[in-house]
């Protein structure tokens, strides 16, 4: 067994394990410790597939901001300690199986597809860049909106579009979410308890 | 022999296959001996200095003179106590907690390098991802509050939520104003590009960089929850904050952690702005370099000096790292501690601001310089060095070259690209 | 289990189920959004995977960073609408989301 695999192995398992565990919890905090260690390992997975600057901004964005984000929001909308809203065995059951089935599902459709194998061209334009890991100059170029690494693979003419309109559409998307946030999480009245 | 080796995997080229295992496991030791040391070192510095500065003597007997030991009978000590988990908490969270805080901050020296070519891991994002890492400990740290299932520690987990999820932006800002100068989120390059006079450190590199480096030290100060920013542990208010109900060794992983990511975020600093291993002087720093490439390529005696610089280059980057540490226990002593709403009002209106501005002056200052000047640094060239650099670290690649476009340097560090993948823009 | 791109996408697919599991029994609110962010996450692990093992290239990390910071988008005013939720209702259980029930 060679030593990716090897490490594959450590964090496909600890991924899939903590997934099945945050389903599986009944506290929300316990579902969070789960989801951290269960988004930590993807990432690591992330490193391991050769995309150095996206397995960071897992780090940082998804289990530094987004996940502090939702234990905050745990610690807000909690009336007691240890908030717990159990879930009826009859309903994980019924999720268990429907789940069960699902998975079964997609598993088979994967299985049965014959995935497009990069063609030499490809490896020797594209790919490469992405083989060494250090994907941080071509991800930054391709966000400016110029392509090289498809332009070279092309040799026509046509310069490959980069991501540079989403780019900016995601940014503005990004001040209207922080303003809408706020404006949604201001304080407000407070209901009464009913009953 | 060993000292000609380009990496330690290539030194254990014989056992084939296993030699990144080995490698590895290599480097994660020395890593673990630097986590493990730097905090007993200082502790010891905190309580000396913390001594000094209340007009006592502070640890005199363990070890000897100054009791450099102190530390170590402190651990021992630490370990010998029992381990309680509180009936009101959660278990399993309550331990897990401490190795949290403990791995993440362990975890961010991976990407640390310690003198050139001195780094675990090469990564080209490798400022990105020790920040990443880094803002992982506050987890640990909520973990511990909410799970100790006292108001105590729930306060101080909250506080620290809060303090950590508003101080990331002002900190990651901060640490991008060096990075518009050099072009580079690689640790490793970043450093070698400040060699020569210490005018060439980034922090003398124009004045947003140099306002840069003093808030960027506010703001490490205070995501490493020191004081006078300590209010997760404020002990007036919160007994303990979120470590109230921990103990022995439990509760030293979280002290580990601390000065860990102290000394990890003081290393950032004194790569980002202190020229990390360069000395400062130029003939100095020149003559080392000289040495290191010579041991890069030479074996025996020019290899063995060749390590010899870098272990000198550890040495200076250690120097500058512990002085940002001592400066960080110096505050502590002196400065009385905030209010909770104090240290997220200083946040909010006033770094995250003040970083905006240093970041849109940074990007802009090249350009000004280039149309008042005609030139776009005031010493030499970031251009140049990083050619420079670049043949260093990259020795035998060949295929990457610095690429400026149309041969002139606005200042603008353009990214560097294959030849192959230039020609297809250009056409 | 060797390192290729079906364990890769086996790994996602367990993510995704586990997700929308998730999504379908809890009642708690933020357990909800928890699902939906491993399910975004199991779509990542896909473009990543595909862009190492296929010639989506580049692509397929440009998409999957788009994702992460569109999840964070999500997340924020998701959280907005259950605090919102739980100031009406004084609790964050979804079950009791029923006014406009027919």
């Amino acid at each position: 067994m060679s030593g990716e695999s090897f490490l594959f192995t450590v964090f496909a398992a600890a991924t899939c394990l903590s997934a099945v565990a945050v389903v599986f919890s009944q506290t929300v905090v316990r579902m969070a410790f789960w989801l951290i260690i269960a988004l930590g390992s993807t990432s690591a997975l992330f490193f391991l597939a050769n995309a150095d600057f996206v397995g960071a901004a897992q780090l940082l964005i998804y289990v530094g901001g987004t996940l502090v984000l939702l234990v905050f929001g745990v610690m807000l909308t909690a009336s007691g300690p240890y908030l717990k809203i159990a879930t009826s065995p009859g309903e994980i059951v019924l999720g268990g199986l429907v789940g069960l089935l699902f998975l079964f599902v997609v598993f088979a459709s994967l299985n049965g597809v014959e995935w497009r194998k990069p063609t030499a061209h490809s490896i020797e334009a594209g790919s490469q860049v992405v083989a060494a890991g250090n994907t941080l100059r071509p991800l930054g170029l391709s966000f400016l909106g110029s392509r090289p690494d498809k332009d070279s693979s092309t040799d026509g003419n046509v310069l490959t579009p980069g991501y540079l309109l989403p780019f900016e559409i995601v940014s503005v998307h990004l001040l209207v979410v922080l303003i809408g946030a706020a404006y949604l999480a201001r304080a407000k009245r407070r209901a009464v308890q009913p009953n | 022999m060993m000292f000609a080796a380009q990496s330690i995997a290539e030194y254990f080229q014989r056992f084939g296959g296993w030699q990144y295992v080995i490698a590895a496991i290599i480097h994660a030791v020395l890593l673990v001996h630097v986590f493990a040391v730097s905090p007993f070192a200082f502790i010891w510095l905190e309580r000396k200095v913390s001594g000094r500065i209340q007009d006592r003597l502070g640890p005199t007997r363990v070890g000897g003179l100054f009791g450099w030991l102190q530390s170590l009978a402190d651990g021992i000590k630490l370990v010998q106590k029992e381990d309680l988990c509180p009936p009101a908490a959660d278990g399993m969270l309550f331990r897990s907690a401490p190795y949290i805080v403990c791995v993440s901050s362990f975890a961010a020296f991976m990407v640390l390098p310690f003198s050139d070519g001195w780094v675990a891991v090469a990564a080209d994002c490798g400022l990105f991802i020790m920040l990443s890492i880094l803002s992982l400990e506050v987890f640990g740290i909520i973990m511990a509050g909410y799970s100790s299932g006292s108001k105590w520690s729930l306060f101080g987990g909250m506080r620290e939520a809060a303090q950590m999820v508003s101080y990331e932006i002002p900190l990651a800002i901060c640490a991008l104003v060096p990075v518009i100068a050099s072009g580079s989120l690689n640790l490793g390059e970043i450093g070698g590009m400040q060699r020569g006079w210490f005018t060439n450190w980034f922090m003398f590199h124009d004045p947003f960089t140099f306002i840069a480096f003093f808030v960027y030290f506010v703001v490490a100060t205070a995501s490493c929850k020191r004081a006078p920013f300590d209010l997760a542990e404020a002990e007036s208010e919160l007994v303990g904050g979120f470590h109230t109900e921990y103990s022995g060794m439990r509760w030293s992983f979280f002290f580990m952690g601390e000065y860990a990511s102290m000394f990890a975020v003081c290393g950032i600093a004194s790569i980002l702005f202190l020229g990390g291993w360069n000395t400062g002087l130029a003939p100095i720093d020149q003559a080392l370099y000289a040495a290191r490439s010579a041991g890069s390529d030479g074996t025996g005696g020019a290899a063995a000096i060749g390590y010899l610089a870098n272990v000198i280059g550890a040495g200076v980057f250690a120097a500058k790292a512990s002085f940002g540490v001592f400066v960080q226990v110096w505050l502590r002593w002196t400065l009385p501690r905030l209010r909770i709403d104090q240290v997220i009002t200083t946040c909010l209106k006033y770094l995250v601001p003040i970083s905006c501005f240093l970041f849109l002056g940074a990007a802009l200052w090249p350009i000004l310089m280039v149309a008042g000047t005609g030139r776009s640094t005031w010493n030499s060239p970031i251009g140049d060095r990083a050619a420079e650099g670049l043949q260093e670290t990259r020795e035998g690649g060949g295929d990457v070259a610095a690429v400026s476009a149309s041969g002139v340097d606005l200042g603008m560090n353009f990214p560097r690209i294959n030849e192959a993948e230039l020609e297809g823009v250009v056409r | 289990m060797t390192a290729d791109l079906n364990s890769y996408l086996f790994v996602g697919a367990v993510l995704f189920v586990c997700g929308v599991i998730c999504m379908a029994t809890k009642r708690n609110g933020i357990g909800v959004l928890m699902g939906v962010e491993l399910v975004l996450n199991g779509a990542n692990v896909n473009f990543v995977a595909f862009s190492k093992y296929t010639d989506l290239g580049l692509d397929g990390q440009v998409i999957s960073l788009f994702v992460i910071v569109l999840a964070a988008a999500e997340a924020a005013v998701a959280l907005a609408i259950a605090l919102n939720f739980y100031n009406n209702y004084l609790s964050i259980d979804v079950d009791r989301a029923n006014k406009l029930k027919g």
